[in-house]
């Protein structure tokens, strides 16, 4: 699988997604600074975390107006993959790539941790490796990690399969109690229409091998793999 | 001739740049004239406590700084020291107490930054940050505040500068009230060939300005850091500087891009006193002199005066000298990360500091002279006195109530409500977070499996009733730290905070202090390369805690055999290492549940503390140990108890328990714990190195029992230690 990650000046896991490309497809992902507007050829097109700009407007609102963030739009619109992880996340949907926002946190606190993440579809192109296990641990590190859209917005997403990872504890309760940020119904990660955008506030990129305490996180780069395949 | 345009040269106007009578004869001496108001603020910039460190020089000389892998001591912005593989780790700590104090989000989230940019002004890109922090009682008025704003800071600015936080201390004790402790520490990894330092090199080569713009904050922070607080204290709000950690992230990147391109030969960053200090530093390291056009530089207010400029503490900021012919290549590199940079002056061979504006010479200065000549004091001492003696403890003590009020209560509770607002795992090599002996990062580059471990520590109260066995203390507890995580301690930082040094026993205090740190340091082999002294802490004649942090860093050979402190299996042997405990004077225990401060500090036996960690680290290199955790605050019973609490599980403990056994903290001991088959093994080396070791018992159900005397469940000794951070802090939002 050949794949490209964005580089926005203030993006700061940008390396630990490079890493993770690398690792999981023993290809070297092309690392694409914004303004170099053209996109090489990809299967996967990734939108990393870390505060792009520095989130000084809103987080992701200055990344999602860029020249760079056009040719994301072209390429997911084409049916490409494309992956959008924390700020990534809140980037696709500043851009109108996938709906609703991310908000402060619940506590209005910066939030690193590991809490549990169940994969609720397990069909798509990103989560087709986790039906065996849908419940794991996953580390989070944001401050905007609150998603909301509207009820209708809730409904399409719930209605179509949209949903793909839901904050949940160990035995797979998505209940409140689980829910590190106070998004709605626990939502920690969504598809778009077509299924071929993913966006979610966790970090499956530090989640990839022994060190980082379990290997989870690969399963979505290795679902990917085997969608392009 | 320099005339002065602008202001007059009073005395008053002296008193307040903090230069003594005694100083001011010196620089007429120097200069052999009267200095311009600029030239003024330079002096003050250069001799006050904080740039100078006038009141410790003497003292810190005696430390020990060199070693067999120290690459670089004290001197350059961090030290730095050699781990394997042409690597090395650079690493400083620094206080940023009193503007923490003034503004907590701006004060921390600057010093975070200030830190971070002495690391990769060496070239090295920050791997690991800690943080040690003090506040005063929990009940006083300001302490959720400067506690909420600290945290928030700190986490504001590394998260988004993209380190990760791997450990740290936070104390609370009503000596800090009106003096809060953050003292913040960075570690880089860099290549031994390719270490950059700021010394300049070559004749009429231009002076790059590279990063933020210049505005009025901070003028005259560094003279603040070196004066007591009063009553005026919210009217130096404006001295307090503003971060901006997405600009330091570029100025990283570009940094490290434009050291990559060969175009840097010096670089320095402006931390404290800003672009007077480094453009000195700069020439005088490099026996050169320095021209600055101050028309030329980035100012992002409107008519700021020479004086401003040179005194400024806007952050984000660095001088460069460059290769004359790569400044395309490097004009690149600063375009593609929006960063603003100037060719603000040049290198000159007349080792003068000169300093035009408008055309006009607004200082001329020998540049030499600005640091070599700066004042050094042997200020005067007292005789230290000794604590009051340790009076009888009751005999009706409940040792499983003392338990949990030891490791339920603001210094013995659980941090997490700190550290999970810093991102811990960025960068993903993180293999232990906060909450255990040391923080522990993988090395990229190496074979994959070396790690460098971190920990930062100090216990103030011992070093208030002795200062030299307090001294000794930090610095073996940190290498304690690392040596429990299986880690070889490699050198050190320290960060001395104390009172006023112009009181003779402040002074004392501090002498001894450093004197017990050289003594521990020389023992353990474990180099002080890079420190920061913070005096005058103080508000309205009342000192702090005399508070010297050590941060020390150890090396793993393979991650993979690194130990954490919890109880790990059902069965497994638990052992002391190191003896029993006999030692309640400024214990935890008689502070916390006695309410009292009396008695000697514990002794910290050198020798001791150098065998009992060789030996543990063999244990670990050998992979016979399932845990491992140091004994410090609270001794033996809530080492255990944290023990129990992070792995869940309860143990059986056959040992006396009188309270001396119980919540001694006696030095140089480790709690173990090891499967029944390696028991021999342990025992065995253990009687081989001469090691003082004890079986104490068994890991298992769900409580924690020590025979009939003490029985506690794990999961309410877990509530207890989990709660009081996020009740204390909620209760805010209730007030």
């Amino acid at each position: 699988m050949k794949s490209a990650v964005i580089l926005f000046p203030g993006l700061n896991r940008d390396r630990d997604m490079l890493a993770a490309l690398e690792k999981i497809t023993g290809h070297k992902p092309h690392a694409i600074w914004h303004g170099d507007a053209e996109l090489p050829k990809v299967d996967l097109v990734v939108v990393p975390g870390g505060f792009s700009y520095g989130d000084y407007l809103r987080a992701g609102a200055i990344a999602a107006r860029s020249p760079a963030l056009a040719e994301v739009k072209k390429h997911a619109d084409a049916g490409g993959l494309t992956l959008g992880v924390c700020n990534g996340f809140q980037i696709l949907t500043e851009a109108g790539l996938l709906p609703g926002a991310l908000m402060r946190n619940r506590d209005l606190k910066f939030l690193c941790k590991t809490i549990h993440l169940k994969a609720e579809n397990t069909t798509s192109a990103f989560t087709n490796q986790y039906a065996e296990a849908p419940v794991f641990p996953c580390p989070i590190a944001h401050h905007d990690g609150n998603y909301q859209v509207d009820p209708d917005g809730l409904k399409e997403l719930q209605d179509n399969d949209r949903i793909a990872f839901r904050y949940c504890d160990a035995d797979g309760n998505t209940s409140q109690a689980a829910n590190p940020n106070g998004s709605i119904d626990n939502i920690a990660g969504i598809l778009n229409k077509r299924g071929n955008v993913l966006g979610m506030m966790p970090h499956p990129e530090n989640l990839i091998e022994k060190a980082h305490g379990g290997i989870q996180g690969r399963f979505i780069f290795e679902s990917l793999v085997k969608a392009v395949a | 001739m320099l005339k002065n345009i602008d202001i007059e040269i009073t005395k008053d106007l002296i008193a307040e740049h903090g230069i003594n009578d005694e100083e001011y004869a010196k620089i007429l001496e120097l200069i052999g004239r009267e200095p311009t108001y600029t030239e003024l603020g330079i002096f003050s910039a250069m001799w006050n406590e904080h740039c100078s460190y006038k009141s410790s020089k003497i003292w810190l000389k005696t430390l020990p700084t060199k070693g067999d892998r120290v690459i670089h001591g004290p001197g350059e912005n961090a030290g730095v020291v050699d781990i394997g593989d042409g690597q090395a780790v650079a690493f400083k700590m620094e206080s940023h107490n009193h503007p923490s104090y003034i503004e907590p989000y701006q004060g921390a989230a600057t010093g975070v930054g200030g830190i971070l940019r002495d690391v990769f002004t060496m070239g090295a890109r920050p791997i690991a940050a800690m943080n040690a922090l003090r506040f005063g009682a929990p009940e006083h008025e300001k302490t959720r505040h400067l506690v909420s704003g600290v945290v928030e800071g700190i986490g504001g600015y590394g998260n988004s500068f993209g380190v990760p936080t791997v450990g740290g201390e936070v104390e609370f004790d009503p000596r800090y009230n009106g003096n809060i402790l953050v003292n913040a520490f960075a570690a880089g990894l860099l290549d031994t060939d390719k270490i950059f330092l700021c010394a300049a090199k070559g004749v009429g080569l231009p002076i790059v300005y590279l990063g933020a713009k210049t505005g009025r904050d901070g003028v005259g922070g560094a003279t603040m850091a070196s004066a007591e607080f009063g009553d005026d204290i919210d009217e130096k709000r404006p001295t307090v500087q503003v971060g901006d950690p997405f600009t330091e992230k570029c100025l990283l990147e570009a940094c490290l891009e434009l050291m990559a391109t060969g175009a840097v030969i010096a670089i320095q960053d402006m931390g404290a006193a800003g672009l007077t200090c480094s453009a000195v530093e700069m020439g005088a390291q490099g026996n050169l002199g320095v021209e600055l056009n101050l028309n030329d530089v980035p100012t992002r207010e409107e008519n700021m005066t020479p004086y401003e400029m040179m005194l400024s503490e806007s952050q984000e900021r660095m001088l460069m000298v460059l290769d004359p012919e790569k400044e395309d290549i490097a004009k690149a590199v600063f375009e593609k990360w929006e960063l603003d940079f100037a060719i603000v002056g040049k290198t000159t061979d007349d080792l003068r500091f000169r300093c035009i504006y408008d055309g006009m010479e607004v200082a001329n200065l020998p540049i030499k002279d600005l640091g070599d000549e700066a004042p050094e004091y042997d200020r005067p001492r007292s005789e230290y006195p000794a604590p009051p003696a340790l009076g009888d403890i009751p005999a009706d003590i409940d040792p499983a109530a003392s338990l949990m009020t030891l490791i339920g209560n603001a210094n013995g509770a659980s941090r997490r409500w700190v550290w999970e607002q810093y991102d811990t795992l960025i960068q993903g090599n993180s293999v232990q977070i906060p909450g255990g002996d040391a923080g522990v990062v993988r090395v990229e580059g190496a074979d994959g499996k070396k790690a460098l471990a971190f920990s930062v520590d100090v216990t103030p109260r011992y070093c208030e009733a002795n200062p030299r066995e307090g001294g000794k203390q930090a610095v073996a507890e940190c290498w304690r730290n690392l040596s429990a995580v299986g880690a070889l301690p490699l050198a050190s930082t320290d960060n001395l905070n104390f009172g006023n040094p112009e009181k003779p026993e402040i002074m004392e205090q501090f002498a001894q202090s450093i004197l017990g740190i050289g003594d521990a340091c020389r023992a353990l082999d474990f180099p002080i390369v890079s420190g920061n002294v913070s005096l005058y802490n103080e508000t309205n004649g009342i000192g702090i805690l005399p508070t010297p942090a050590i941060g020390g860093v150890g090396l793993m050979a393979d991650w993979s055999k690194m130990m954490t402190q919890s109880f790990k299996n059902e069965g497994d042997v638990i052992l002391l290492i190191g003896k029993n405990g006999t030692h309640l004077g400024q214990s935890a225990f008689l502070r916390d549940c006695l309410g009292r401060i009396e008695g000697d500090a514990p002794k910290v036996d050198l020798d001791e503390e150098a065998k009992n960690g060789a030996f543990v680290r063999g244990l670990i290199d050998a992979e016979l140990l399932t845990a491992s955790h140091d004994l410090s605050d609270g001794g033996l019973a809530v080492a255990l108890a944290e023990m129990s609490i992070a792995g869940n599980l309860g143990a059986t403990i056959n040992v006396s328990t009188d309270l001396q056994t119980l919540f001694g903290e006696d030095q140089a001991r480790y709690c173990i714990t090891a499967n029944s088959a390696n028991i021999d093994s342990i025992l065995a080396r253990a009687s081989e190195q001469n090691v003082t070791i004890v079986q104490l018992g068994t890991v298992g159900g769900d409580r924690l029992m020590f025979g009939d005397a003490l029985s506690l469940k794990v999961t309410d000794m877990r509530v207890a230690h989990e709660s009081w951070f996020p009740d204390y802090m909620t209760a805010e939002a209730a007030q």
